[in-house]
């Protein structure tokens, strides 16, 4: 796909995604929390790129939403505490793929569910601090110095979730066609070829998860905004599975399959939660078969097919 | 240390009793799992939910067959039973339908592949048995208690966590590994695992062995879940943290390595049992710290080797 194409496509979305959400209020929360988890499926897709797959990322979701929900009372500006969010979940990222981004395959993977599990089980048992599996309440925040009421405030988060979905979106593209972006493929063929290169696959690993380090954290920001309480169970490790499946669901090709995804999955989760309370995980990984065994490039080339 | 040993000497000395009956457990769940990748090279998350659903359909059987009236080997029959029948049905159900189409795939598609069976069986143990705990002790109760000295007093343990649990442990282990060192069968698996291809050429059927390796595995998985059901009441969600738990086992000990999936399980639910006596908090952590800590100084697990014989 061309430059221009895929700048149209994203503008499209957008467009889409806010008329949706003025059409239909209910939707702006459902939206919100979409976008959120579609900045996080992409940095699992960089990781997918290199061929390595993840089931630990929701702690950093979990962790910058914590760091959300206790700073919001020192720091009551939302322009302010995304970005040091981030920041934090992204050191984080550096701390953790410093020891992660020696393993690979099964190793990776086991070695991000049992870290991401020691955080849940500290937020979980830590009562006295994080107030256990009750979760915290986040205080009300300020955006841009303005005290904004329920509608506004769902507002704000929408349009913060969208920019910072458009600029990720942007940013992994010129990564993954940066030489470094670009040395990701070589892990998962043959690594000791990017050796032979010069270039040292722990490094080359090591950015692209603290890249998606600081995605999952921006998606764990916005969503404690948006939901305004947190609780252990965002960084339990089903969440970690549900960013893969969002991940393949989007398809893996293109920056824009994540937030399709997104999208699609936390629509098929409202209403099959709505419909049939008890059964909207059977129905979600009937989905994920069916999508893996009959239409392996996921929702992405499901619509580029057709169009073609 | 000499002084601490004294104080709480007698303490640890329980905490190990504690542990041994938790250690069994784990080990029967991990065994399989790491049975199955050894052959099949898939790490199957919907191992956790055979372990529940084992655990579910044990209370269930027990309760229907009234087994507090039973005589003590009777009512752990009963566990037994459940378990062989979770395994029989849904593991070549399992194999067959879902697994055998993924093979040739990569490791992502096929550990989202059992997430997807992961999720879909969370629920159908909703449907079925509800959200409320499930509770069936019979089979503990009846095996009744040891009296343990503990410096002047007793403290009671039940002979089924005490004896009973390890001494099923064992058995499997033996068995295990005199089944794939001196059986046909299991030659065979060892060859399959080792060489497909070479296997297949002198004559071995594969997929036989691929059915037969996930069926033990799923067999293993329902009877570490059947086994539990009357030690511990069934939650939702038993599953999911079931898993977890004994992919760390299998992480620590080496992919493919059944001797030490029993090492390794045997620590954990010793780790994990003093950690209740002397630091609560830590309890949960242990399984993890322990593996990071192994994985740290060997990569490839404590057993793990980089040759290709994994059995």
């Amino acid at each position: 796909m061309t430059h221009r194409r895929e700048a149209l496509l994203a503008l499209l979305f957008a467009l889409a995604v806010l008329a949706a959400a003025f059409a239909v209020p209910w939707l702006r929360f459902v939206l919100t929390l979409a976008l959120a988890k579609g900045i996080a499926a992409l940095g699992v897709m960089l990781l997918l790129r290199a061929g390595q797959v993840s089931f630990g990322h929701a702690m950093f979701v979990a962790f910058a939403a914590y760091a959300v929900a206790f700073l919001a009372g020192q720091v009551g500006e939302a322009l302010l505490l995304l970005p040091l969010a981030i920041l934090l979940a992204a050191l984080l990222g550096l701390v953790i793929g410093l020891f992660v981004a020696r393993y690979r395959e099964i190793f990776f993977g086991m070695l991000n569910l049992a870290l991401s599990m020691v955080f849940y089980s500290l937020l979980e048992k830590f009562y006295s601090i994080t107030h256990g599996t009750d979760g915290m309440r986040v205080p009300a925040v300020t955006w841009a110095g303005m005290a904004t009421e329920r509608v506004g405030g769902e507002w704000a988060v929408l349009v913060a979730a969208l920019v910072l979905a458009i600029g990720f979106a942007l940013l992994a593209r010129l990564y993954l066609a940066s030489p470094l972006g670009e040395a990701l493929q070589g892990i998962k063929t043959r690594e000791a070829r990017l050796e032979f290169m010069g270039l040292p696959p722990r490094r080359v690993l090591l950015v692209a998860y603290v890249l998606s380090a600081a995605m999952a954290g921006t998606a764990g920001a916005l969503i404690a905004l948006t939901t305004r309480h947190v609780t252990p169970l965002m960084g339990y490790w089903t969440a970690s599975g549900e960013l893969v499946f969002i991940v393949i669901l989007g398809g893996a090709g293109g920056v824009l399959g994540p937030f399709l995804g997104a999208i699609a999955y936390e629509l098929v989760r409202v209403y099959a939660a709505a419909s049939v309370a008890d059964a909207w995980q059977l129905i979600l990984g009937a989905v994920l078969l069916a999508v893996i065994l009959f239409a392996r490039g996921g929702l992405f080339s499901l619509l580029r097919g057709r169009r073609a | 240390m000499g002084a601490w040993f004294a104080d709480n000497g007698l303490l640890l000395g329980l905490a190990l009793l504690d542990g041994l009956a938790s250690a069994a457990l784990i080990f029967l769940v991990a065994v399989g799992l790491n049975l199955v990748f050894g052959v099949l090279r898939v790490l199957n998350i919907a191992h956790g939910s055979l372990y529940a659903i084992g655990a579910y359909t044990a209370a269930g059987l027990g309760a229907a067959l009234g087994s507090g009236s039973l005589p003590a080997w009777a009512a752990l029959g009963v566990l037994v039973l459940a378990a062989a029948l979770v395994g029989a049905v849904l593991g070549p159900l399992i194999e067959r339908m879902l697994l055998r189409r993924i093979y040739a795939e990569e490791n992502v598609l096929q550990l989202l592949v059992t997430f997807a069976l992961f999720m879909m069986l969370e629920d159908v143990q909703k449907l079925i048995w509800g959200v409320q705990p499930v509770h069936h002790d019979a089979a503990m109760r009846l095996f009744g208690t040891v009296d343990v000295p503990f410096g002047s007093d007793f403290i009671p343990f039940t002979a089924y966590q005490l004896f009973v649990l390890p001494g099923i442990a064992v058995l499997v282990l033996v068995g295990l590994v005199w089944f794939l060192r001196a059986t046909l069968s299991g030659r065979m698996i060892v060859a399959v695992t080792t060489d497909r291809e070479a296997a297949t050429a002198i004559g071995i059927n594969a997929d036989r062995v691929y059915l037969l390796t996930f069926t033990a595995g799923a067999v293993l998985a329902a009877l570490g879940g059947a086994l539990s059901s009357p030690t511990a009441a069934i939650v939702p969600g038993v599953g999911a943290s079931t898993i977890v738990l004994s992919f760390a086992v299998v992480a620590t000990a080496g992919l493919g390595r059944i001797e030490g999936a029993a090492l390794t399980a045997l620590m954990i639910g010793l780790g994990r049992s003093v950690a209740v006596y002397f630091f609560p908090e830590a309890e949960v952590l242990i399984p993890y710290l322990i593996m990071v800590a192994v994985l740290l100084v060997k990569p490839q697990g404590l057993f793990g080797t980089l040759e290709t014989r994994r059995i």
